[in-house]
């Protein structure tokens, strides 16, 4: 039994498929001078925190101006990051035909290259999302983030894992486009990674050369405290990111798939997917903005390239065509998604959780409704 | 010009590289004000002024990176109208020589055109629009031929002005005819310029032509009548065979032209800007795969034609503008799938790549962000 195949006839999974692809027809179709006007806002606010971040820094010395330093900076590099990165190189922009947002041009600050991480992310990661031994964001092939992943002794690590990847989440995302684990797997060869390792080394020689090294050098006398404010404000942005980011389809309840029921899916299908394998986090419209609206988590994995901007304004439509088809729409405040993740990073580095798959939310309905 | 700069601006510029990496200097500097950037190019309305009804000459002062252009060539003019970027080709009307190195751009708003009736309608004062590189191979050759036949046609005249005033600058010792179409009286764009420039240099003569002038206001200051001709071509130059022609105009005037010239056997002494398409290189027979639209959501088999026309025979009505490769109008991010360039024969196979939809044809199964 799974949730993929049982949840809907054939017939709903079409009639279902089809008001989700109206619903983006319309929105594509009212896209604009406001979205644009929106995301050369968000921009310009980003680059004057950062610009009054690095200045702040230069007066150090004085407690208040670093920490009003520190912070500018951690804000400016969390709106980079989330609401203006990760979204311009999902292509929402692309439709502008503005070179500065780009999906093939935009680099963001963050010493993974943007290049390799849009095939990892885009690709890999939105089509696949969620089926195991596929999407690769999946633990990121370092933790056991689903009951099906087979235990192993290495797994004991699950939560000191997730904790060092949480404060050098920047570096684990560079990382995971090396394949490691593929590469142990024999999927993949040492010299397969020397294109994307090259890029690796020269976009992170730049982003260390200005936070550790140059920003501090021009600091003179206080550049001790420079690197450690811009570090700070790095793992500011890492833990944030993190926790957005793991409350995306990590929270109990949210479902993974077999490759075997993934084929030949349709239109519909694949929507449905994205649905049961994501979820939501609640919060008010500056929450939304510094999680780069993936707050909305459901309605990015439907619609990943429309700008982001627009999912709270769609996330009720949703809402509503999701209950007129009895699917599940998984969503919680930060807190109660966080200790969900929380708690799943635990209980699944113990050997006796787990396996067989555990049921999916069909089975839970189910019961629910018998009860 | 780079070995001008002194080097301590060139290495405070490489530092502020260094410190403002990855988004570069232009991202900050264009907060203060968008003709502060340093890389890309610009250029803010500096004049404007309607020499027609349907026409409108800006004078635009490029930013820092401009580095001039030759007289013929032609720059991609981007604009945002409604969010999104629109980019045209337009050939600078003034000399290359021009003291204050600024562009003049004279446009005529087609009654169907986005961008032209868009800048014919809004551009004022302080507008910036997006440049480009001068680019096309519609020039003077280096040593300038002593009899020179400039031909051109409504608003196809401002490449062989840029010719024109560029020889006048440079005080041309030969023999220059410009011959220049227009509908009727109310039409003729550089009017005062051209008789300015004959006054003064009595080696140019000017010959307009009226080509749909019929009552005696719309016919005032006409030397011609009608459309091309022979005997228009040797009342304004006799001497046309030992000329090099330079023609830029409506389709049926370069036709006529074109054809007038090859019948002489003066076929290489004629030089065309060519705004017409060439022809391209596809095969509908043998096509297989289906393309999918994702942005849309459209999807249908591949016909073997370029994706700009099999898009818009599936109903979609995507950007474009010249539809012979030039404009980079249509460009869309393949997203997978390989592409024929129906000019170069090439193939390209890479993922998340910018294509031209107008000169790309699909090879099996391609996916377009559009």
């Amino acid at each position: 039994m799974t949730g993929l195949q049982d949840r809907l006839t054939p017939q709903q999974i079409e009639a279902f498929g089809r008001e989700m692809d109206e619903l983006r027809q319309r929105i594509v179709a009212d896209l604009g001078q406001e979205d644009v006007d929106y995301i050369h806002n968000i921009i310009k606010i980003q680059r004057q925190l950062e610009i009054a971040g690095r200045g702040l820094l230069f007066a150090g010395f004085f407690p208040p101006a670093w920490v009003a330093g520190v912070a500018a900076l951690s804000v400016s590099k969390i709106l980079d990051n989330m609401e203006i990165g990760h979204n311009i190189l999902h292509g929402q922009y692309d439709w502008t035909r503005d070179p500065a947002l780009s999906s093939q041009k935009f680099e963001w600050d963050m010493v993974g290259p943007a290049d390799n991480w849009r095939h990892s992310h885009n690709y890999i990661h939105h089509t696949y999302t969620n089926i195991l031994d596929k999407d690769r964001d999946i633990g990121y092939g370092v933790l056991r983030m689903d009951p099906a992943q087979r235990w192993h002794p290495y797994y004991l690590g699950n939560p000191a894992y997730a904790a060092l990847i949480a404060f050098f989440f920047q570096w684990a995302i560079m990382l995971h486009d090396l394949e490691f684990d593929r590469i142990l797997k024999g999927e993949r060869t040492v010299s397969d990674t020397k294109e994307v390792a090259a890029k690796m080394v020269k976009k992170a020689s730049r982003q260390v050369g200005k936070d550790y090294l140059v920003f501090p050098l021009l600091t003179g006398p206080t550049a001790p405290l420079t690197l450690v404010g811009n570090a700070t404000a790095n793992l500011t942005r890492n833990l944030w990111s993190f926790s957005i980011i793991f409350c995306g389809h990590f929270p109990a309840d949210v479902e993974s798939f077999t490759q075997e029921e993934t084929e030949n899916e349709s239109r519909g299908q694949w929507y449905l997917r994205q649905i049961l394998g994501s979820a939501n986090i609640t919060g008010g419209k500056l929450f939304h903005i510094m999680s780069g609206n993936l707050s909305h988590q459901i309605e990015h994995h439907l619609f990943p390239d429309i700008p982001a901007r627009r999912y709270p304004q769609i996330a009720g439509e949703v809402r509503a065509i999701c209950e007129k088809y009895g699917l599940p729409y998984n969503t919680g405040s930060l807190s109660h998604q966080l200790s969900s993740v929380a708690k799943k990073i635990v209980k699944l580095a113990l050997p006796w959780v787990g396996q067989p798959r555990k049921p999916s939310t069909v089975e839970r309905d189910k019961v629910r409704l018998a009860a | 010009m780079t070995a001008l700069v002194p080097g301590r601006i060139r290495r405070l510029a490489s530092l502020a590289e260094a410190l403002l990496t990855p988004h570069g200097m232009d991202r900050y500097l264009e907060l203060i004000n968008p003709m502060l950037v340093r890389n890309e190019i610009r250029g803010v309305v500096t004049a404007v002024r309607r020499q027609t009804a349907d026409t409108v000459t800006l004078t635009i002062r490029p930013s820092r990176a401009w580095r001039g252009f030759t007289a013929g060539q032609y720059v991609r003019v981007s604009v945002d109208i409604d969010g999104v970027r629109r980019t045209r080709c337009y050939s600078p009307a003034g000399s290359q020589h021009q003291h204050d190195g600024q562009l003049e751009l004279t446009i005529k708003a087609d009654p169907k055109g986005l961008v032209s009736r868009h800048l014919h309608k809004n551009a004022q004062r302080g507008t910036v629009l997006g440049l480009s590189q001068p680019d096309g191979r519609f020039t003077l050759p280096e040593q300038r031929p002593s009899k020179v036949l400039l031909i051109s046609g409504g608003s196809g005249i401002t490449p062989v002005m840029s010719m024109l005033r560029t020889m006048a600058d440079e005080k041309h010792p030969g023999e220059i005819v410009f011959l220049h179409y227009a509908n009727t009286a109310d039409d003729v764009l550089y009017r005062e310029e051209l008789a300015e420039l004959t006054e003064r240099h009595p080696g140019v003569k000017a010959v307009l032509a009226y080509t749909l002038a019929t009552s005696a206001s719309s016919r005032r200051g006409a030397d011609l009548h009608g459309f091309f001709s022979a005997k228009h071509l040797t009342e304004a130059a006799p001497w046309f065979r030992s000329a090099e022609t330079y023609l830029c105009g409506p389709k049926p005037l370069m036709d006529s032209v074109r054809e007038l010239l090859e019948a002489e056997g003066l076929g290489e002494q004629l030089h065309t800007e060519e705004f017409t398409p060439p022809a391209l290189k596809f095969d509908v027979v043998d096509a297989k795969g289906q393309i999918r639209f994702a942005h849309s959501g459209k999807e249908f088999a591949n016909s073997g034609k370029p994706l700009l026309e099999q898009a818009e025979d599936a109903g979609l009505k995507p950007e474009h503008g010249c539809r012979m490769g030039i404009c980079l109008s249509c460009t869309k991010v393949k997203t997978s799938g390989c592409v024929r360039n129906a000019k170069s024969g090439e193939l390209c196979e890479d993922e998340n790549v910018e294509i031209q939809l107008c000169i790309s044809v699909p090879v099996g199964d391609v996916e377009v962000n559009a």
